[in-house]
């Protein structure tokens, strides 16, 4: 008996769609988020993330949309990120359904604003998201700082040190995705999920990169991830969720199968 | 028409609760309510909750729903708790510096920990967050239905411990041995989110919403 390693299955969306871009760029259509998210839900999802990545408010307003329809049939938790700034954006995504929220750029600017929300929503709804990448030089020791704006604009915030703090303000879970690997199906940045996940107490979702069924279990055996994220590897087509959670069960590790 | 009755005393999403117990029990009605009259009317009655339980506990004795939650329970209609809901039914809760709760049950909402370990020694995360194995440790209508062992999703750091045994219906391993479902008479409480356990989670609610009560 033991807790099982969770696959989630990320939905960025777009506009009212999905969407997945390379590093970043370069967008591709994966269809209509509701219907998206019933399809993960039934293939047996541990949990689905709706990242919103538009900024706009009317946009806004059809993202809460999305969420209702999702949490009316969709019972796993759903977790919902992008541009989640105040109190008042953390309460409208909770009463929409949502069971976390993902916290960005805010908890960079003001990080204050993630002791408030874990002090008046509770550490297990506030999801701290960190996107991160590697900047030591290759020989020196390993190193990877914070970027926020998509991955354009250095913050020079250490990422381990950040995730520490994050825990202390009272984040309950981090969501850590290397900006070097996001798109490209390389795999995860195993070190820096590996020392964010034994540096901290809290739950770590290895977040970027994923091409292949292997890397998402390196995630849990060398990246001690509890939980990993991935989008255009279940999005279109090549694997679908049972096939993911066969094989990493195959490896021994704990599944919900 | 009959009712269930969702409290509401402004903590935490009761969207899923209720969503989920709609779709279960497509013949009943669900209300999301702090009225102790609507309250009192119900049929079923759910009392859920997320957050810490200082903010809890407060809320519910500055709404009155301690009150109209002792009633109920004595009436000897179904009533269920969920997570913090259910960890309000303890005697009292070590978070928070410690807190005085509804003492339903006997028993303690303990801390894990900031040095859990599993079996094997290594190290395991708080908040014992995901998917977990339920141990039904007695045959209780709220499992039909639901094999034993089955996963169900967890968010929480503090665990029960339950005085009688008796009264324990399931049990999860997390580092140590937790009462993750209680049950009494007419009153059934559980540690994880039936709304978000998919399949085995939505059986529970129908079994919940099918329930007279009798155990």
């Amino acid at each position: 008996m033991a807790l099982a390693k969770r696959i989630i299955p990320c939905l960025d969306v777009d506009k009212g769609r999905v969407v997945k871009g390379v590093n970043f760029v370069d967008i591709r259509d994966a269809g209509n988020p509701v219907e998206v998210a019933k399809r993960y839900n039934e293939q047996g999802a541990d949990e689905i993330t709706f990242l919103d990545i538009t900024a706009s408010n009317e946009d806004r307003a059809t993202t809460v949309h999305m969420v209702e329809e999702i949490a009316s049939e969709v019972f796993i938790p759903l977790t919902v990120g992008g541009g989640i700034r105040t109190c008042e954006d953390i309460r409208r995504m909770l009463n929409a359904g949502a069971d976390k929220v993902g916290i960005n750029t805010a908890a960079v600017f003001n990080p204050d604003f993630v002791k408030e929300a874990a002090s008046r929503f509770g550490s297990q709804c506030i999801v701290v998201a960190i996107d991160c990448k590697k900047v030591s030089a290759p020989g020196e020791t390993n190193r990877w700082e914070i970027f926020t704006h998509g991955g354009r604009k250095a913050t020079g915030i250490n990422a381990v040190e950040w995730a520490i703090k994050m825990t202390e303000y009272g984040a309950g879970e981090i969501l850590l995705t290397s900006m070097d690997r996001d798109g490209t199906k390389n795999g995860f940045d195993l070190d820096v999920t590996h020392a964010i996940s034994n540096a901290t107490a809290v739950p770590i979702i290895a977040s970027g990169g994923v091409g292949n069924l292997q890397h998402l279990a390196d995630g849990v055996t060398l990246g001690h991830a509890d939980a990993v994220l991935a989008a255009s590897i279940f999005h279109f087509g090549e694997y679908t969720i049972p096939e993911a959670k066969a094989f990493m069960a195959a490896q021994g590790i704990e599944m919900r199968l | 028409m009959k009712t269930i009755a969702v409290i509401d005393y402004g903590m935490g999403n009761l969207h899923s609760v209720s969503k989920a117990l709609e779709h279960v029990a497509s013949n009943q009605r669900v209300v999301v309510t702090a009225d102790p009259e609507v309250i009192r009317n119900a049929e079923h009655v759910v009392l859920p909750g997320v957050g810490a339980i200082r903010d809890c506990m407060a809320e519910i004795r500055r709404l009155g729903i301690d009150q109209v939650v002792q009633e109920n329970i004595a009436s000897g209609k179904p009533f269920l708790g969920i997570c913090v809901g259910y960890q309000a039914l303890m005697q009292d809760s070590e978070e928070n510096g410690g807190v005085p709760c509804l003492a339903h049950f006997d028993g303690h909402v303990r801390f894990f920990g900031d040095n859990l370990v599993d079996e094997q020694g290594e190290k395991l995360k708080v908040p014992h967050m995901g998917w977990n194995q339920v141990k039904q440790t007695s045959n209780h209508p709220i499992w039909q239905g639901i094999e034993d062992n089955s996963r169900f999703y967890f968010v929480h750091s503090y665990y029960v411990e339950a005085s009688h045994p008796q009264e324990v219906i399931g049990e999860t391993v997390y580092g140590k041995t937790c009462h993750v479902a209680l049950a009494h008479q007419n009153v059934v409480a559980v540690q994880f989110h039936p709304e978000k356990s998919h399949n085995a989670g939505l059986q529970l609610l129908k079994n919940f919403a099918e329930w007279n009560g009798q155990a």
